[in-house]
């Protein structure tokens, strides 16, 4: 079978997409858990252990608190409470913090710090795994134990206000609930208030156990405006006014009822010093935990400062609290403050209830469990308890028995500590079959590509892909045999849950059938470069085709760059890799247009003439005619030497408009001084401008009709932003801020309108075959469509790189490009070298917090999954988007290259699948690395959303082409 | 000004008198250029012992400028010194002193513009553009040091002749050619030098700018050494036709 080799390529992408979507699968492991967390009979609960004479407490100690508010108050950080900012926005807290009848904790939580994994694991003392991020937009019903569950077997009654997230993550557990979404990023009082507005009916009710409130505007401020905002302060002290209305209807209860209760204050993630969440920095990390109880005596004078716990301690602390059986997957230990108070009998039996359930665990999810510390520190304190109680219940001399439980205490909470340390540690098993299957089927594409390169750069552009005849071969139906054997005897085997098993066996027959197809295809190329190889060698000497520096370095920035992706350091400041290899490459590209400006060709033996011109003053004009620059004319020829200059100082100023990465992104930027409160005017007039530019550069290629739309579209999106209150318009002052759906859906519609025209004229250029020109024109548009899409999408402070973007390309292609002829094979690596730049220069990095989600409610009511997360994804890679598009069009403006297209697709899936190809291999060998789920899982998930939507690009190429190819041949 | 034309293989056959004429007078240039080079990698270790003697405190990464600034005052003077011995150069039919002295002051001027032309693409590649200014220069000085010096001795203020140089199949002598080479392996030490400080080992020679000077001496010592070995290697292909 012959294929383009755009084709050729845009298939192999798409086959390499389906590897990588079974390795990712393998990759992100299930969280630990109890085997038997399918089957929830209640079992019978452990009794106290006893030598010799039973004891009598074989039940559950009673509960220590009659009534529990959680009041969980989203992206809390710790300093917000325990800092300057509670001291001041939260006076009546920090007075319980520092006199109060309360115990304060910084719990840590541990990354992915995303809402609904941090539910998790407060509700169920887990540790949910780095899945449940992409799982986070919609939550399943969580099935696992936890503290609700327990506490609706037990009958109590539990209500909840806030985040529908918990709703749809324990369905049915709550006798009342009001769910606020978490999707409107923007709004950050309605979400408050629709939580508060039930707080008097429920606390004058009483009729309840267990309240949970989960406040979602501080989050939001934190999304929009970031953790120094003055709203952040506001926010906080009307959440300090709400604690103080919970705590005295609280106190006043009590009086009645003489029975403590608990009011539980958290957070559960922190918040980045721009503001966003999910990564591992210490402000995302640590969030304030404080139990307020009357039965918490504390002395006065007594000040503490707050103990770093884990943020799974609270689900054992629940569970104690309310007398309930602890969840069985939790890995927490008891918070001890809480039972301190407590008779040492009474501490020492919750103290054995939570060392059993933690060594259970053990035992089921490690095999050797026998040899962990913890398990035989716990055998230890067992049986010294053993000891204490026959002691105890014989009478023994209280002073002594003090002396000795206190023994035991310590004893204790050593081994939990250890315990649960180990247990946290322990990840868990990754699925390696799926894993081995997906980075078999991506090495197999990636080995064909390569092999694949002379045929399919030549000038034909096509390649004869063996894909009947191995269907035939020996070694096809020999290796489909020897795969089955393979899968049949390790899905037998395998004792630990594998997704690749557990799918049907015709899917899995049929990607053993593609793994064999793709083999027998790779040994055949393989064999037939050899044979060509061999000929080739015979008949013709030495190729003397030479590489350019240019050439040498595309190729080793490129290899560069991919062996740094195995250091975390290079994976966490990535943009400075792109940021330095793209001015390198502006250096080279300089130094090539000067060399041909000043020298011309006189380095070619037989020009002698360019000797005597080399001593001329004016050596260009004499010698003009021989140079590739020639076709420029004097004013141009000037542009041609300024422009990489122009260039290299856009990147340098989008560089300090956003600081990524990890090191150094706290640095004072130019993005946080424009979207400050104070530099509105100045954030306006530049968005204005940006916007004005944008229109210019876009407008000269495109038909009438969508250049007028071009220019309401622009408008509206400054509109947008106007009625948002991120900018300012003269004639509107102190307007209240809105979601601006209105405008945004007028922007939505020219753009709709401009790619459809950009559509139709492809589409009448296909047919008619008459006017090349109408397809460049209908190309451009689609490319302004898109261009007028991510001017909507991206924030204000973002659009100058929108605008620099097409500044460089404009400057690239009417004097880099064009005059220097470079060959398809580098523009297309060019691109994407930029693409990769732009991303970074839009304020992304490798770690999810900076994705920016508010983009998916842009012009739309509420929140819809398709269109939001396609939104986000276009927002996200725009600048990579943005180039690649650009790339078809000023390849299909240069009509006579021939085959210029399926060379730039096929480099560009090349080029794209590289990387992904060799980062799973890594990733797969640092599978233990300690910066596993902080660093290389995240970029995994980017990589992996990269080579998709490098799959989609390749597949616009490859219609652009067929399109190209069927009017060329018709004409 | 000698022509250019380097065709480096299939001229084997002009003769042998002439090539052999040829081999001892290259053998010769090549010692002399060895010896250069070892005077000058000399004055960089000088320049790194010689300040402990003198000034209290003195090591090469907490006082770093000092020493940039020693080295980059060893390097030029050992530069001008070899210059104005070895002379590699055919002397210049013009000689008057007013000559001397404009070409002198040419040089300087631009020893300076080059100063400030790396100094601009620092910034460009991304150094802080008002903090560490004095960090940046004192690097841009001694880059310009290694590579804009030997430029200026052996080439003299003549832009064409530099492009020239440094354009392939450029070179016209064996000084040249390891100017070409000791320039380049500059240029790739400071660019490699680069590389650690994304790396989180907070070690103190990660900081800006020290790695990347330490990254340009390394190279240019390095291409001291290589070229004077290369062209030695290589001088059976090497043919510069000089008329």
């Amino acid at each position: 079978m012959r294929l383009g080799s755009g084709s050729f390529a845009a298939c192999c992408v798409v086959v390499e997409v389906l590897g990588l979507a079974v390795f990712l699968r393998g990759f992100f492991p299930a969280p630990v858990r109890s085997t038997s967390s399918s089957e929830h009979r209640a079992e019978a609960p452990v009794p106290e252990p006893a030598a010799g004479a039973s004891s009598n407490w074989t039940k559950l100690p009673p509960p220590l608190f009659s009534k529990v508010v959680i009041v969980l108050i989203d992206a809390l950080r710790d300093d917000f409470v325990f800092g300057s900012k509670g001291v001041k926005f939260m006076p009546y807290t920090s007075y319980l913090v520092e006199k109060g009848a309360a115990h304060s904790f910084v719990a840590e939580a541990k990354p992915p710090t995303v809402t609904m994994p941090r539910i998790k694991a407060l509700m169920t003392g887990s540790l949910p795994g780095f899945v449940d991020v992409v799982r986070n937009l919609n939550s399943p019903a969580l099935l696992e134990d936890s503290v609700l569950r327990q506490a609706k077997a037990a009958g109590k009654r539990i209500i909840f206000y806030g985040d529908e997230t918990w709703v749809k993550l324990f369905p049915k557990h709550f006798v009342e609930y009001d769910g606020t979404t978490s999707f409107f990023v923007s709004d950050y009082t309605e979400v408050d208030n629709n939580v508060t507005r039930h707080l008097d009916k429920v606390l004058k009710r009483g009729d309840w156990d267990v309240l949970i409130l989960h406040y979602l505007g501080l989050d939001h401020i934190g999304h929009v405006f970031g953790p120094s905002s003055p709203l952040i302060g506001h926010k906080l002290s009307e959440m300090d006014g709400i604690l103080t209305r919970i705590h005295t209807s609280l106190l006043s209860e009590e009086r009645k009822a003489l029975s403590p209760s608990l009011l539980v204050l958290c957070g559960d993630h922190g918040m980045s010093e721009t503001g966003s969440h999910g990564a591992s920095s210490l402000e995302e990390v640590n969030t304030p935990l404080i139990l307020i109880s009357s039965s918490f005596e504390r002395k006065p004078g007594d000040i503490r400062q707050p103990k770093h716990v884990q943020q799974t301690d609270l689900a054992v602390t629940l569970a104690v609290g309310l007398g309930l059986p602890i969840p069985k997957n939790s890995v927490g230990s008891l918070l001890f403050p809480v039972i301190e108070g407590k008779p040492m009998r009474e501490q020492l039996r919750f103290l054995h209830l939570n060392s059993v359930q933690l060594s259970k665990l053990l035992q089921e999810s490690v095999p050797s469990y026998e040899k962990e510390p913890g398990f035989e520190q716990f055998k230890v304190s067992e049986r010294l308890h053993r000891n204490w109680i026959k002691l105890y219940l014989e009478e023994n001399s209280s002073a002594a028995l003090l002396n000795l439980g206190v023994k035991l205490r310590r004893q204790y909470l050593d081994a939990i500590r250890t315990l649960s340390l180990s247990l946290s540690r322990q990840v868990a098993q990754y699925d390696i079959y799926s894993m081995v299957v997906g980075t078999v089927v991506v090495l197999e594409v990636l080995a064909l590509l390569l092999l694949s390169i002379p045929q399919a750069l030549s000038n034909k552009a096509e390649l004869e892909v063996p894909l009947l005849s191995p269907m035939f071969s020996l070694l096809f139906y020999l290796m489909f045999l020897v795969l089955s054997a393979i899968h049949v005897i390790v899905c037998t085997s395998t004792e630990s849950s594998c997704y690749f098993c557990s799918l049907s066996w015709l899917t899995a027959a049929g990607v053993m059938v593609l793994i064999s197809a793709l083999l027998c295809a790779v040994v055949s190329a393989l064999s037939e470069m050899f044979v060509d190889g061999k000929l080739q060698r015979k008949n013709t000497g030495p190729s003397n085709s030479r590489w350019s520096e240019l050439d040498l370095l595309i190729l080793l920035g490129t290899m560069g760059h991919v062996l740094s992706l195995g250091a975390s350091s290079f994976i966490e400041e990535e943009h400075q890799t792109w940021y330095f290899l793209t001015s390198t490459l502006c250096l080279a590209l300089c130094h090539e247009i000067y060399r041909n400006c000043f020298l011309g060709n006189c380095c070619e033996p037989g020009l002698g003439g360019a000797v005597v011109a080399l001593q001329d003053e004016d050596a260009g004009k004499v010698h003009k005619s021989h140079t590739p620059l020639d076709s420029l004319r004097g004013s141009e020829k000037w542009m041609a030497l300024a422009s990489p200059w122009v260039i290299l100082t856009c990147c340098r100023l989008l560089r300090s408009l956003n600081q990524t990465g990890v090191q150094w992104a706290h640095r004072p930027d130019l993005g946080h001084w424009l979207t400050s409160s104070d530099h509105k005017a100045a954030l306006s007039a530049l968005s204005a401008f940006c916007l004005v530019v944008t229109f210019v550069l876009l407008q000269r290629r495109c038909s009438r009709t969508s250049r007028v739309a071009m220019a309401l579209g622009l408008l509206g999106v400054y509109c947008y932003r106007a009625a948002t209150g991120s900018l300012l318009l003269p004639w509107q002052r102190d307007k209240a801020a809105s979601k601006g759906i209105v405008e945004a859906r007028f922007v939505y519609i020219f753009i709709l309108g401009i790619l459809f025209t950009g559509a139709r004229d492809l589409l009448k250029s296909q047919v008619a075959a008459a006017n090349p020109k109408c397809k460049a024109v209908g190309l451009w548009e689609m490319y302004s469509g898109l261009a007028l899409l991510a001017a909507l999408l991206l924030r204000p402070h973002n659009l100058p790189v929108l605008v620099l973007s097409l500044l460089i390309q404009t400057l690239m292609t009417s004097f880099i490009w064009k005059p220097l002829g470079h060959d398809a094979a580098e523009v297309t690596v060019m691109h994407y070298w930029f693409g990769q730049a732009f991303f970074y220069f839009q304020g992304n990095s490798n770690s999810i917090s900076t994705v920016d989600v508010s983009v998916g409610f842009v012009g739309l009511d509420s929140y819809m999954e398709i269109p939001a997360v396609l939104l986000t994804a276009f927002a996200t890679y725009a600048g990579p988007v943005l180039w690649a598009i650009h790339l078809v069009n000023f390849l299909s403006s240069e009509t006579c290259r021939g085959p210029a297209m399926s060379h730039a697709c096929f480099c560009y899936a090349l080029v794209c699948s590289f990387p992904v190809s060799v980062y799973i291999i890594l990733v797969t060998s640092l599978r233990y690395h300690l910066f596993i789920w902080s660093v290389f899982s995240p970029k995994l998930l980017y990589e992996g959303m990269h080579l998709l939507i490098t799959a989609a690009v390749c597949l616009f190429f490859t219609a652009m082409d067929q399109t190209g190819t069927r009017s060329r041949i018709s004409s | 000004m000698p022509l250019n034309f380097p065709l480096a293989a299939h001229t084997r056959q002009t003769g042998t008198r002439a090539t052999t004429q040829e081999n001892t007078m290259k053998d010769t240039d090549i010692k002399r250029l060895l010896y250069t080079h070892l005077l000058c990698i000399f004055s960089i270790i000088l320049s790194i012992f010689i300040p402990s003697l003198f000034l209290e405190n003195f090591s090469v990464l907490e006082t770093h400028l000092t020493w940039l600034c020693i080295c980059s005052v060893f390097v030029t003077a050992i530069n001008l010194i070899l210059y104005l011995v070895v002379k590699p150069n055919t002397p210049s039919k013009r000689s008057s002193l007013s000559y001397k002295v404009t070409r002198f002051l040419k040089c300087c001027i631009y020893f300076l513009l080059s100063c400030f032309f790396f100094h601009i693409i620092f910034v460009l590649y991304g150094a802080p553009l008002i903090e560490l200014v004095l960090e940046t220069f004192s690097f841009a000085v001694i880059l310009s040091t290694f590579t804009t010096v030997p430029c200026l001795c052996l080439l003299g203020p003549n832009i064409k002749a530099w492009l020239r140089v440094f354009s392939r199949n450029g070179v016209t002598s064996i000084w040249e050619n390891s100017l070409q080479i000791t320039t380049i392996s500059s240029f790739l030490g400071t660019w490699f030098g680069a590389f650690p400080i994304p790396l989180d080992w907070e070690r103190p020679w990660q900081v800006w700018p020290i790695s990347c000077t330490l990254g340009a001496t390394l190279g240019y010592v390095a291409g001291l050494i290589i070229s004077p070995l290369w062209i030695y290697w290589n001088r059976k292909q090497l043919t510069y036709k000089n008329n």
